[in-house]
């Protein structure tokens, strides 16, 4: 909008220069925040690209390995906020080696070079060592906010460095990562002098931390309003937390199983009572019925509530969401079944994602769980659901119908039917149907995860209508090249693709040699994909890194797992033996 | 019980679980380090690991030996999770007992002792064997056993430190140790 109003001004001999000296265009330039929108602005002219890049001060860099810390620094001159995200998201799932790469500490040593103010660091499937950390502490005197997300490298001794010496640390958000705890003694390395604190976060770390230490630390950082603890921390110690914070807007609680005295169940429930703006609440770790009427004072005002981690049963959760009637984000485990998702449509109007993860994912002899009729079940109930990640072990193709005919604003579909290959339970088709009745029904869609069993059918429908897809996973599915080819050539949004396990091969990596460039990246792995397709396909397209992993014992001619993606940056130095790049 | 082994199948080492007609004693220690590297990188052990130890894993009632990184479900929800029995009551703490030199496995339930001294005295019953004195400074003297057990951490620990309650929660499996090794354990850090 502000780009229209500057071009109504601009006459035909285009003298825009002298009508809006630089600092002008700049101080306009820093209100915007959508990378999307900065990246349109500086391509529109020399003097709106230099203003952009003067002005910016946070970046967003999708795929560490697109572009290099010298580029970055050369383009934005004053960046104090950095996002990097590393490794293909398939390292979440062990299919990415050991030692692939995404460090951290060569782009740091150019930021402490080029931006010594650096203030923030959000990394995510990046390789942080200790050292890093050490160096991240000693470089960056105005450091705020640390978080990693799915990283591994590092030990709480990185950990301590952070705490002992960033004293403007406001955020500390350590999650799901490969972190080595070797104790908890790291928290203890907040110097009594420090209170800047608003975002603590180490819920998923497993080492006891010292309490009392965590407690001085909660009490004297009247900023804090996200506390996110570890499993460690009993019934207890959390009330005591919370009578130090109350003004939390965030809680992740520890262990939700102790036996209480009468008197401490009452300070329990006091506590909770006296936190009036919880809005997210997670933890709950072996969390059983006899404590979680306590959250009921707490849970009016909470819009996400997090209970993967809880093995809750259908009349516990229906107990809790009476109370949680303005849930717009829930999360929960299978172990609820269809009928705790009944009480979910029932209780959760307001419900716009559901996330349904397996508490038992590899024990197939489990017959509970979630079926097709709790989805269908939350879809009447719930008609602003539009973010959808479900883990259940049989589906069928008229109950995907029913869903997306409820809920037609989906923009992200994740459906995982965990025996790889299931047809519909109930008619014993392919599952084609179904993802074609997403497609075709939810024009918003951005994220596609498919599973069960699928023909090229399904691809054919993703292409044709699938226009604003922007991610899509597909996994032991496809009957030929032809279903790839749908998808890169009818796919016009598409940036992510990651297949596993699939009949795809030659004719289909290369039918994409075009759109690859326009995608962050492709990833194949388990299909039929061979090194000399590969070549060719990094012989056409020198802007695009090809990289394959080999696996012991396969054929040589055999292109086990392979990564494309565009870069400014050329091919990668630091791949290890097991990357090939072509 | 049983799903929870293949549940930690990433990190906990299998081999040390499953039924021995051999010497258990003997492969441990290449066992242990396995278990030690695999527990520093609990974010994932290679690939290769995981597709071996699914192939040689004859103490879990899966039929199908377990796909590589699926259901795509990340490895610290695998790790952090401990799904609730279905009945009110938890039935007991059943772990298994291992002694070097035997030729199987026993089986104990924790919640029937009510402190050290029994669980120790149970353990010399069932195996025939002696345990030394226990002193916090010097491990457990005046005999060559030691009894150890793996806790959640996956470290293998000198039984008798922590408080009962502590060790019943903690206790994954245990293992006398014989000999020198039990030695190591009893003396230093």
């Amino acid at each position: 909008m502000i780009m229209e109003s500057m071009r109504k001004k601009e006459s035909p001999s285009s003298v825009v220069s002298t009508q809006f000296p630089d600092e002008v265009l700049e101080r306009v330039f820093a209100l915007l925040t959508s990378h999307k929108d900065r990246s349109s602005v500086s391509l529109v002219c020399k003097d709106w690209y230099n203003a952009e890049r003067w002005s910016r001060t946070h970046v967003f860099i999708g795929n560490c390995y697109s572009v290099s810390p010298e580029i970055l620094a050369r383009r934005f001159p004053n960046i104090r906020s950095v996002t990097l995200k590393g490794k293909p998201r398939f390292s979440d799932f062990n299919l990415v080696p050991q030692n692939w790469g995404a460090d951290i500490h060569a782009w740091l040593v150019a930021f402490a070079d080029k931006y010594p103010f650096l203030e923030e660091l959000r990394l995510k499937r990046m390789t942080v060592s200790d050292e890093s950390l050490e160096y991240v502490a000693a470089n960056f005197q105005n450091f705020k906010v640390l978080s990693l997300l799915s990283c591994d490298g590092f030990s709480t001794d990185g950990l301590a460095a952070i705490a002992t010496h960033c004293k403007n640390l406001t955020e500390l958000d350590i999650q799901e990562n490969g972190v080595e705890d070797k104790s908890g003694s790291w928290l203890s390395c907040f110097p009594e002098s420090f209170t800047s604190l608003e975002v603590l976060n180490f819920a998923n770390m497993s080492a006891e931390v010292n309490f009392d230490a965590l407690e001085r630390l909660v009490s004297r950082c009247k900023s804090l309003k996200a506390l996110k603890v570890n499993k460690s921390i009993s019934l207890e110690q959390l009330q005591r937390l919370l009578v130090c914070a109350p003004q939390l807007v965030e809680l992740g609680t520890g262990s939700f199983s102790q036996d209480l005295t009468t008197r401490h169940y009452a300070e329990l429930e006091n506590a909770f009572n006296n936190c009036k703006n919880i809005q997210t609440l997670s933890g709950l770790w072996e969390a059983t019925a006899l404590y979680l009427p306590v959250l009921y004072p707490a849970s009016a005002n909470l819009t996400f509530l997090n209970l993967s981690y809880a093995a809750l049963q259908s009349g516990d959760l229906a107990k809790l969401l009476v109370h949680c009637p303005s849930l717009w984000r829930l999360w929960v485990l299978d172990t609820v079944e269809d009928k705790g998702l009944e009480a979910v449509g029932s209780y959760c109007p307001l419900l716009e994602e559901l996330r349904v993860f397996p508490a038992d994912p590899f024990d197939e002899e489990i017959i509970h769980g979630v079926t097709e009729e709790g989805f269908v079940a939350v879809s009447f109930g719930c008609r602003r659901l539009h973010y959808v990640l479900y883990f259940c072990r049989q589906m069928t193709n008229a109950a995907v119908a029913t869903i997306v005919q409820n809920c037609p604003d989906f923009t992200h579909f994740r459906l995982c039917i965990m025996n790889p290959g299931q047809p519909d339970y109930v008619t014993n088709d392919p599952m084609d149907e179904a993802f074609g009745a997403v497609v075709k029904t939810c024009t918003k869609l951005r994220r596609l995860s498919v599973s069960g069993l699928l023909t090229d059918l399904t691809f054919e429908y993703i292409g044709t209508y699938a226009k604003n897809l922007e991610t899509l996973s597909v996994a032991f599915a496809g009957s030929s090249d032809w279903g790839m080819q749908c998808v890169l050539g009818g796919c016009p949004k598409l940036r992510k693709l990651e297949i596993r396990d699939c009949p795809f091969g030659n004719k289909a990596l290369l039918s994409g040699l075009e759109k690859y460039e326009s995608m962050r990246s492709l990833w194949m792995s388990a299909c039929n994909v061979t090194m000399n397709g590969c070549r060719l396909l990094a012989r056409e397209m020198p802007r695009l890194n090809v990289e394959v992993m080999k696996e012991d014992g396969s054929d040589d001619s055999q292109a086990d797992k392979v990564y494309v993606y565009r870069s400014v940056a050329g091919p990668r130095r630091d791949a290890p033996p097991s990357v090939l790049t072509l | 019980m049983e799903g929870r082994v293949t549940y930690d199948n990433d990190d906990l080492n299998l081999k040390a679980t499953e039924l021995r007609l051999g010497l258990p004693g003997t492969d441990e220690t290449e066992d242990h380090e396995q278990a030690v590297s695999t527990a520093r990188n609990n974010k994932r052990p290679s690939p290769d690991d995981c597709v071996i130890k699914s192939k040689s894993d004859e103490a879990a009632p899966v039929a199908k030996a377990q796909i590589v990184g699926w259901p795509p479900i990340r490895s610290y929800r695998k790790n952090t999770l401990q799904p609730k029995k279905t009945e009110a009551e938890a039935p007991g703490i059943y772990v298994k007992v291992s002694m070097d030199g035997a030729p199987y496995l026993r089986k104990i339930d924790l919640k029937v002792y009510k402190g050290y001294p029994e669980l120790l005295k149970a353990l010399e019953n069932m195996f025939k064997f002696t345990i030394g004195e226990y002193s916090e400074r010097e491990g457990y003297k005046g005999s060559e056993y030691a009894p150890t057990y793996e806790d959640k951490d996956g470290d293998w620990m000198l039984v008798g430190d922590v408080p009962w309650d502590m060790f019943m929660s903690s206790c994954k499996r245990l293992r006398i140790m014989k000999g020198s090794e039990a030695r190591g354990l009893g003396c230093g850090v």
